[in-house]
């Protein structure tokens, strides 16, 4: 192998290693505080950029009303909690007009398209996963599951199956070492880099520490005066946040449709499991690591390029387990 | 409940008479996933290891049978056989890499080496065809008779179901069924009385992996084609939700949600065009609303909630013989501790300690909060281990030694915060004690070999409830016992594994003063059984009151020694306990 091949490589597995990283993110931070395993987080950074597609398109994308219906859902569901369900009333008509924005003014579609698919995280946990707050890790991830074909499902309703190419933020290319870099893969990168720092340093202040102790014990936590409800909604919208940013940034690098969140997901996770699903920079580690492997034994074997990633894993599972046989008394 | 039973098994066998074809395939396809859900309610459900890779077993075992049939021109039969083989010794392999991984490494593992394995049969052409897979495959023959027809099928496919069902639930009601299941909750509680985890662990991981693989086998004899896509992690995940949705706990359940979601799929196929007057994909739209709901409803699948509405029998009250005793130990002491020593870090928490249990005595271990009394506690029950020091039991040395180890020589711990298992009833909570004094191995309660041990085990852990004054609950489940209710279990679950020397830490913790002399009476008669019994607590009224000897720790030493009335007087014990105001 050449330096030139490698070095394409190498950059093209740090940038999908970015995506991937920004996936593994997000699903971190969500099963931090709630122990769910969101697997239609897959699905949600599809539905931003394809909601940027329609809105390019001059047409108004299904997500506007999804949204806007579940944020409604969510306030008859909080109708007796004083101005909440004005104020959710109130946000389904804003996600509403934001669609009309959207249509109006395609240059703002990208932050517009964000804003449009916020509300499914947070409504999303209210309606489903807040009513068995005392579910299992598996039971969790069976409704996630339940979830992940509903959206998916839904995707292909809103958008059909084609895949959309989407216009570049930083269309240009840099040179680095020679090398020409896209400018999009370098924002992706840095938005890796940077929700990485954010989510870090949020979760060293109080506010971050109380949503953690929210999974850690829910008694404990509500007994120190921290809502394990409002725990969880925030970690659903920050997540949200960090998972449609990461599909608006990546979709013009790698294209968008309906279908492609769950392999997405999938490495997402395995990017998260890497770091043990508690820590945010393991996480990115884990993320370029198998965007890495990726591109690597894509070069050598592609047909075996999944099969590849998810064999290497094993060793080092089971480096990660070696001294297992500890017996500890949890009180 | 019997006569139930086999009225379900008649209607159950004249059904294929009663449908037309398409629903007779559909039957069919029933029994090959709930040969999947089986293996994953004894994996899942009852161990606790989430599996995403059983439908790659399905496939390991599907080729194998599909090459040798075709290449070979083997016999379906010996391709089962063959398959099943082959199966069984990947789920060894993957199984010692992977059960013992900790928390979200496993089901990562999982989904590891399903992909992995998916794509390889996707890939390599020159064995498995690729995507286009191998055709032609031969039909199964019964006494001739070549099985094409789904009738047919529906006999073999049930009939290897209802067997493997039938062999869970012997082992699910074995001596390691109910070890199984105590892992599940609390791996600690289950190796305190004899379980070795990896190893039980690994025993579920291959049998569940067998119960796939012969739904893999099931499955390309019947539709006589064999390719990758019904061997991905989506099928994987759907035999997972079929078998939550079902109730994951209990085997009718993930029979249940193995029916419901093969037929639902089918149904949401044919219906939904009917009512949206155009296909489209909305089918996969209803059924995670579907999905969602049922768990919405009913979080521990539909089972469970339909169980509780039926009529339950109440089993016979175990008699007959218990076990054979436990050869008594002649060692005085029983117990000798010299040295023993143990620090975190930098804390010393147990620092040369040095006593003694003289046979047939109660010995106080006592000490102020932080004296290091659960430490050496710990250190005794094999829970930590020392770093300098020794222990001698009954004529051994054991410092170091696994809790599944000791718990063989006698050597009975019971817990501070009662470790029991909630899903399981009284009875069966009592007869894990019994799991190191009996020895069936699992394949003899596979194939009910164990039954004359088994209710022999069920008698003394009967008459070990009958000792602690618990009988008349011993068919509850164990999730309703009140706090000093729980303590009295734990008790009996000692009794039932017949010590010489028992570990009790803090028996009197958190109870009201008549269940705290219910206790004191009930400990008394345990000397008179004669057991040896160290009591670690903080209750100055009981210990002094029941012991014969009482050790004192302070900061990880031994602070004194003596009768409770020596102690008493002992200044540096005062002391200790008052801070020096005496």
């Amino acid at each position: 192998m050449d330096p030139t091949i490698f070095g394409f490589l190498l950059s093209d597995g740090l940038i999908s290693g970015a995506l991937y990283a920004l996936v593994a993110l997000s699903l971190v931070l969500v099963f931090a505080v709630t122990r769910v395993i969101l697997i239609p987080m897959g699905e949600w950074v599809m539905y931003a950029p394809l909601t940027q597609a329609g809105f390019l398109e001059g047409r108004l994308p299904a997500t506007v009303g999804l949204s806007a219906l579940l944020l409604l859902v969510w306030a008859v569901l909080d109708r007796r909690r004083g101005r909440a369900p004005w104020l959710l009333a109130g946000w389904a008509v804003g996600v509403g007009l934001l669609g009309m924005a959207g249509v109006r003014w395609p240059s703002l579609a990208g932050p517009i398209a964000f804003l449009v698919v916020l509300p499914l995280g947070p409504a999303s946990f209210r309606l489903f996963f807040e009513p068995l707050p005392q579910g299992s890790v598996l039971l969790y991830l069976i409704l996630a599951v339940g979830l992940h074909f509903v959206y998916k499902g839904l995707g292909l309703a809103f958008f059909g199956p084609d895949q959309f190419r989407l216009p570049a933020l930083w269309p240009g290319e840099l040179g680095v070492l020679g090398l020409p870099v896209p400018g999009q893969g370098v924002l992706l990168v840095a938005a890796a880099l940077l929700a990485m720092a954010g989510l870090f340093l949020f979760f060293t202040t109080l506010y971050g520490k109380a949503l953690r102790a929210a999974a850690v014990n829910r008694l404990g936590a509500r007994i120190s005066g921290i809502s394990v409800r409002e725990a969880g909604r925030v970690a659903f919208l920050l997540a949200t946040a960090v998972g449609a940013a990461a599909g608006l940034l990546a979709a013009p690098l790698t294209n968008a449709s309906y279908d492609m969140g769950f392999l997405l997901g999938l490495k997402g996770f395995v990017a998260a499991i890497l770091g043990g699903l508690v820590s945010y920079p393991l996480a990115v580690v884990g993320g370029g690591l198998v965007g890495l492997l990726e591109a690597f034994s894509s070069f050598y074997a592609s047909a075996y390029k999944e099969a590849i990633v998810f064999t290497l894993l094993l060793p080092v599972l089971a480096w990660r387990s070696l001294s297992a046989l500890t017996l500890e008394e949890e009180e | 409940m019997r006569r139930a039973g086999l009225l379900g098994l008649v209607l159950l066998a004249a059904l294929p008479w009663l449908v037309p074809p398409f629903y007779q395939t559909l039957l069919v396809f029933t029994a090959i996933a709930a040969l999947v859900a089986a293996g994953l309610y004894l994996l899942t459900g009852l161990a606790g290891l989430t599996s995403f890779g059983q439908a790659a077993f399905m496939g390991v075992a599907g080729y194998t049978s599909a090459l040798l049939a075709l290449r070979y021109g083997v016999d379906p039969w010996l391709g089962l056989l063959a398959g099943l083989a082959v199966t069984g010794l990947f789920a060894l392999v993957l199984g010692l890499l992977t059960v013992r991984l900790k928390g979200h490494y496993l089901p990562l593992a999982t989904i590891a080496w399903q992909v992995a394995l998916f794509i390889v049969m996707g890939s390599w052409v020159g064995l498995t065809g690729g995507r286009t897979g191998l055709a032609d495959l031969p039909p199964v023959r019964v006494l001739g008779r070549a099985l094409t027809d789904p009738r047919s099928y529906f006999y073999l496919a049930w009939g290897l179901a209802l067997l493997y069902a039938g062999l869970l639930h012997r082992l699910v009601h074995s001596r390691h069924g109910r070890m199984i299941r105590a892992l599940r909750g609390d791996a600690v509680a289950a190796a305190s009385f004899g379980a070795r985890p990896p190893d039980l662990k690994l025993w579920t991981f291959v049998l569940a992996a067998l119960g796939a693989g012969a739904a893999g086998w099931l499955y390309v004899h019947f539709i006589r084609f064999v390719n990758p896509s019904p061997f991905s992690l989506e099928a994987s995940i759907f035999y997972l939700i079929m078998a939550v949705v079902g109730g994951v706990q209990s085997l009718p359940g993930v029979f249940l949600g193995a029916a419901l979601l093969t037929g639902l799929e089918q149904w949401l196929k044919d219906l939904l065009p009917l009512v949206f007057g155009k296909t489209g994909n909305y089918e996969i739209i209803a059924y995670g609303l579907i999905l969602v709901g049922i768990l919405l409803l009913a979080p521990k699948g539909l089972w469970p909630w339909i169980e509780a509405r039926l009529p339950r029998a109440r089993p016979p009250r175990p008699e007959g013989p218990g076990l054979s005793p436990r050869a008594a130990s002649l060692a005085d002491p029983l117990l000798e501790v010299r040295g023993l020593t143990k620090s975190f870090g930098g804390l010393l928490a147990v620092n040369r300690l040095s006593f003694e249990v003289r046979r047939g005595e109660i010995l106080g271990l006592i000490g102020p909060n932080g004296a290091g009394k659960s430490t050496t506690f710990n250190l005794l029950a094999g829970v930590l281990r020392p770093d300098a020091g020794s222990v001698r039991f009954a004529g051994r040395e054991i410092a170091g030694r696994y809790p599944f180890e000791t718990v063989r020589l006698g050597l009975v711990r019971t817990f501070q915060h009662p470790h029991l298992f909630p899903e399981m009833t009284v009875l069966e909570n009592a007869m894990l004690g019994t799991f190191p004094r009996t020895r069936a191995p699992l394949l003899a309660s596979l194939f009910w070999l164990d039954r004359a041990e088994e209710r022999r085990a069920a008698a003394e852990a009967y008459r070990a409830l009958e000792a602690v004054g618990l009988a008349e609950l011993a068919f509850e489940k164990a999730g309703r016992l009140a706090l000093g209710q729980q303590r009295q279990l734990e008790l009996a679950r000692a009794l039932a594994a017949d010590p010489l020397l028992l570990l009790l830490d803090e028996p009197a913790a958190g109870l009201r003063a008549g269940e705290k002399r219910a206790l004191a009476e009930l400990i008394q008669g345990l000397r008179e059984r004669g057991i040896t019994v160290l009591l670690v607590d903080h209750d100055m009224e009981l210990v002094m009151h029941l012991v014969d000897r009482v050790v004192v720790m302070h900061y990880g030493e031994k602070l004194a020694e003596g009768s409770p009335a020596e102690v008493q007087r002992n200044p540096a014990v005062v002391e200790a306990y008052l801070g020096g105001v005496a």
